[in-house]
């Protein structure tokens, strides 16, 4: 029996939805609970305090880009992350594959070794082993560890997906082997199988059998139809035990997180809500909100007037339009918000579940997102499976019906699951950003940074100049 | 804008022999001294909402804090309140450069609500900044000064600036000024001079029923341009005096001559604030001539190039404990980026108390400086904003106890030796 560095206790439900209490080496945390990313030992200009007043309880780490900077060598010679950055509460580091994987997929190479990759510093071969993630995540110390895993596109098909999902389960061993502190930090494996319900199924048995601390529901919103996507997940949460907290990598759109929460998952993770405020866009209960448009100049109303975050309580649309995008302090203040926004969406689903209201808390959520009644077939289709009502909100009661007939098979039979990614075509709506490739992103970001701030940037180094001389000068 | 100050005035300091007191436009100032460097206390009355008015005192001298758009340049609002300051300087042409109709700030009820400020911070405004705001000498008019600002070159008229003013409600606001640099020729000067004042005359005559106007000083380096200036808006009815065109390209050593013929035409009783002068010697220059009020962004400049200030503040001005030996730094001021930070897990200033001392090292601003992570310029500007009102703290207790000169010689003299030949990383 692998020993655990958590209590996972389950404190209510609707149906599969669960509202539990996750007591981690460094805070106890309330799921289903949503992790912003940290990528590099920071939210994009955050301060912990901050982050506290959010609301924050796990923040995530990226094993690869702490391991480049400032290296895990020093991390666990300064006592780790948690003491590095001074942050009190939770953290959960990736296991680094991820990144090289497919954000930098032409440059990486797996084999059953590793991951071979090319170094970003100087360019030569380098080799990501499952111990060597271990390893590293060891040094960083996070409460959560993931477990490097074989990552395909969910978008590949063929003999690859099953020859990374049998990887997966090697690898975990592997990992398991060269966990050196089991005692403080929760490895959690990773179910991979693409689309593909027989792969998914042996995964979570042989995780499973693992006994591992946590699952984590792998390979997931990276471009596959939201269909697809949440058959997936519906198919893992069925089948992962009970008693152990499920997170599914990757998702982050306020719509995704209340989907798979109804269908029985407990954790969350994207850059979407800070990266989306740094393109000047706000989420919002009506969807989200695009402070760069020119409407925004004269709207004296906060971003949401339902929020009592900070922002909202204090300054209007026309303000954070004049800040959006030009000055650091516009993407922050939106970060803000958004974060706020999904710690409050994850204490809703919470309390709802733990007051017995899930389903109304549902039905008003789905109400303002869609005022006109035009849920997703998608999001019908798992409300049925998650044993929802949302008649109420939706305007094609037959697409519910409709919906019924495939709810009965969906998630558990699964060899019936196979023919619906022919039949069902229909998650056009919300365009596949992808998410997954937050490694270019940060890199492209920078770019963008850095465009706004070489003007300052030469400014600065003009007046560094002038200083410079009249300190010349004071000293001579 | 009339108020009813409360006539009981909580004064930190013992204003024993205080001289005057100028009530105007919810503005009062003490000063303590009329000569030289002069502690004092400026009183502002704000008005909120509901009657739920408030009274800031701001001891001087001190330093306006600078601003991007109203917040300082990395410091949310929420974190504010950590940094022991009141008095936030803005640049109205931040607003209205941004496609945001001053008609909108109206609407909001000015400057205070649109930043949020609750009625605990003071707003003095002036359209310029060194960073995002600045001062076009060469494409000024008769009729308005030019500005280039990020969203191009701006002109202002007295009637629009007045307009903006009026939208905007700040409690301070100086008037247009036509600034030049120092090298510009006799006759560029004086037209500077005419300029200015004819544009504070047409400030006031159009009258704005909001906050307190400061006339603006200009004259280059000019001696009689800057006497002349002084003594025509010394006769003008304004709350204060804003001086412009320093740091434009004089030298340091020509600044006390025309600072002194300056402030000998100035009546006592009204605050001076001045622009352009930001370096811990600068701002003692200043303070000795009798100025009351900074408006700099050397702060802003030190933060963004990852620097740190890290100078005593001894009460007797030493300088000599400073640790020469670290990497990249010099007499004021170290560099975080250095690979000697890497991993110093010692805050930056081990007594300092800001809120980046309390709780972050100097290898965790290393890091985020190298991964170019804004929350490095959050954490260095808390902190370097911090220290630098605890030095103007400092330099208030010196004044009181009638040490300043003592004071501003030991700083100027203890900094000078043993940094002889050694090269500053800027
Ligand atoms: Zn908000
Ligand atoms: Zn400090």
């Amino acid at each position: 029996i692998n020993p655990m560095a958590l209590r996972f206790e389950v404190l209510a439900r609707f149906n599969r939805a669960r509202a539990a209490r996750l007591t981690l080496p460094h805070f106890v945390c309330e799921t289903p609970l949503f992790m912003p990313v940290g990528t590099q030992g920071t939210i994009k200009g955050l301060t912990n305090s901050q982050l506290e007043d959010i609301g924050c309880q796990i923040i995530l780490g990226n094993t690869y880009h702490l391991a480049l900077r400032p290296t895990s060598e020093l991390l666990e010679e300064a006592g780790g992350l948690h003491k590095f950055m001074n942050w009190p509460r939770a953290m959960l580091t990736d296991s680094g594959g991820f990144q090289m994987v497919v954000s930098l997929l032409h440059l990486a190479d797996i084999t059953e070794k590793g991951v071979t990759f090319q170094s970003p510093v100087d360019g030569k071969p380098m080799l990501l082993t499952p111990e060597e993630s271990i390893q590293i995540q060891n040094r960083i110390g996070a409460d959560i560890i993931m477990a490097l895993d074989d990552v395909v596109k969910t978008t590949i098909t063929g003999p690859r997906i099953e020859e990374a999902m049998y990887r997966t389960l090697r690898w975990i061993d592997r990992c398991i082997e060269a966990h050196g502190r089991p005692h403080d930090q929760n490895l959690f494996g990773i179910v991979q199988g693409g689309l593909d319900p027989v792969l998914r199924d042996i995964c979570v048995k042989g995780l499973v059998d693992r006994n591992l601390p946590g699952y984590a529901i792998g390979g997931l919103a990276g471009g596959e139809d939201k269909d697809s996507f949440w058959r997936v997940v519906a198919q893992c949460t069925g089948s992962l035990p009970e008693d152990k907290p499920r997170y599914v990598m990757g998702v982050g759109y306020p719509l995704d997180v209340v989907v798979c929460s109804a269908l029985g998952a407990d954790m969350y993770d994207c850059v979407y809500p800070t990266r989306t405020a740094r393109f000047g866009t706000a989420l919002v209960p009506e969807g989200v909100l695009k402070l760069k448009q020119r409407a925004m100049a004269d709207d004296t109303r906060p971003i949401d007037s339902t929020c009592s975050c900070m922002v909202c309580k204090n300054y209007s649309r026309a303000y954070i339009h004049i800040l959006v995008t030009k000055d650091a302090m516009g993407s922050q203040l939106l970060s803000y918000h958004n974060l706020y926004y999904m710690m409050q969406l994850s204490k809703d689903l919470h309390s709802s579940i733990v007051e017995g209201r899930f389903p109304k808390f549902v039905c008003d959520f789905l109400s303002k997102m869609f005022p006109e009644g035009d849920v997703p077939e998608w999001v019908c289709n798992a409300m049925e499976v998650a044993g929802i009502d949302i008649s109420s909100c939706c305007a094609f009661p037959e697409r519910v019906s409709n919906a019924k007939e495939v709810a009965e098979v969906a998630g558990i039979d699964i060899s019936s699951c196979c023919a619906f990614p022919d039949r069902v075509r229909n998650a056009k709506e919300v365009a596949g950003i992808d998410i997954s490739s937050d490694c270019t992103l940060s890199s492209s970001c920078r770019k963008h940074g850095s465009d706004i701030m070489s003007d300052e940037y030469h400014k600065l180094k003009l007046e560094m100049e002038r200083l410079r001389n009249i300190e010349d000068a004071l000293r001579k | 804008m009339s108020l009813s100050l409360s006539s009981s005035l909580s004064l930190p300091l013992p204003l024993s022999n205080q001289i005057t007191t100028t009530p105007t436009m919810g503005m009062k100032f003490l000063v303590k001294k009329a000569r030289g460097a002069r502690v004092g206390a400026l009183e502002i009355a704000l008005l909120g909402n509901n009657n739920n008015n408030n009274i800031i005192n701001i001891n001087t001298p001190n330093i306006v804090i600078s601003t991007c758009k109203g917040l300082p340049h990395f410091i949310s609002l929420d974190l504010l309140s950590s940094i022991p300051s009141s008095i936030l300087q803005v640049s109205n042409l931040h607003f209205t450069s941004e496609g945001v109709s001053t008609n909108t700030i109206s609407k909001l009820g000015g400057l205070h609500q649109m930043l949020g400020l609750n009625n605990k911070y003071v707003i003095v405004s002036v359209p310029r900044d060194s960073i995002q705001s600045i001062p076009q000498f060469k494409a000024a008019t008769k009729f308005a000064p030019s500005f280039d600002t990020p969203s191009g070159r701006l002109l202002v008229k007295p009637k629009e600036y007045v307009e903006m003013i009026s939208c905007m409600k700040p409690n301070i606001w100086a008037a247009l000024a036509d600034e030049v640099p120092a090298w510009v020729s006799h006759k560029r000067n004086k037209t500077s001079v005419d300029r200015t004042l004819k544009w504070l005359d047409d400030c006031l005559a159009l009258n704005p029923e909001t906050g307190s106007i400061f006339g603006a000083i200009v004259g280059g380096s000019n001696l009689e341009e800057r006497r002349r200036c002084a003594e025509e808006v010394a006769k003008r009815n304004v709350s204060g005096y804003w001086i412009g065109g320093f740091g434009l390209g004089e030298c340091m050593d020509e600044r006390p001559t025309l600072l002194s013929a300056i402030m000998d035409v100035l009546p006592d009783d009204k605050p001076r604030m001045i622009c352009g002068l930001g370096l811990p010697e600068e701002i003692l220059q200043g303070i000795a001539a009798g100025i009351d009020l900074f408006d700099t962004t050397y702060i802003y400049t030190l933060t963004l190039g990852g620097f740190a200030l890290t100078f005593p503040l001894d009460k007797n001005g030493n300088q000599q404990n400073f640790q020469p030996s670290q990497i990249e730094s010099d007499s004021t001021k170290i560099n975080l980026r250095a690979t000697a930070y890497r991993n110093d897990t010692s805050p930056i200033l081990e007594d300092c108390s800001c809120y980046t001392c309390k709780n972050h090292t100097k290898a965790y601003i290393n890091h985020l400086l190298n991964v170019h992570e804004m929350l490095a310029q959050t954490l260095l500007e808390i902190h370097n904003t911090h220290h630098y009102l605890m030095f103007f703290q400092v330099i208030r207790d010196a004044i009181q106890d009638g040490r300043f000169e003592k004071f501003r010689q030991t700083f100027l003299e203890s900094r000078r030796v043993p940094f002889e030949g050694e090269a500053i990383s800027a």
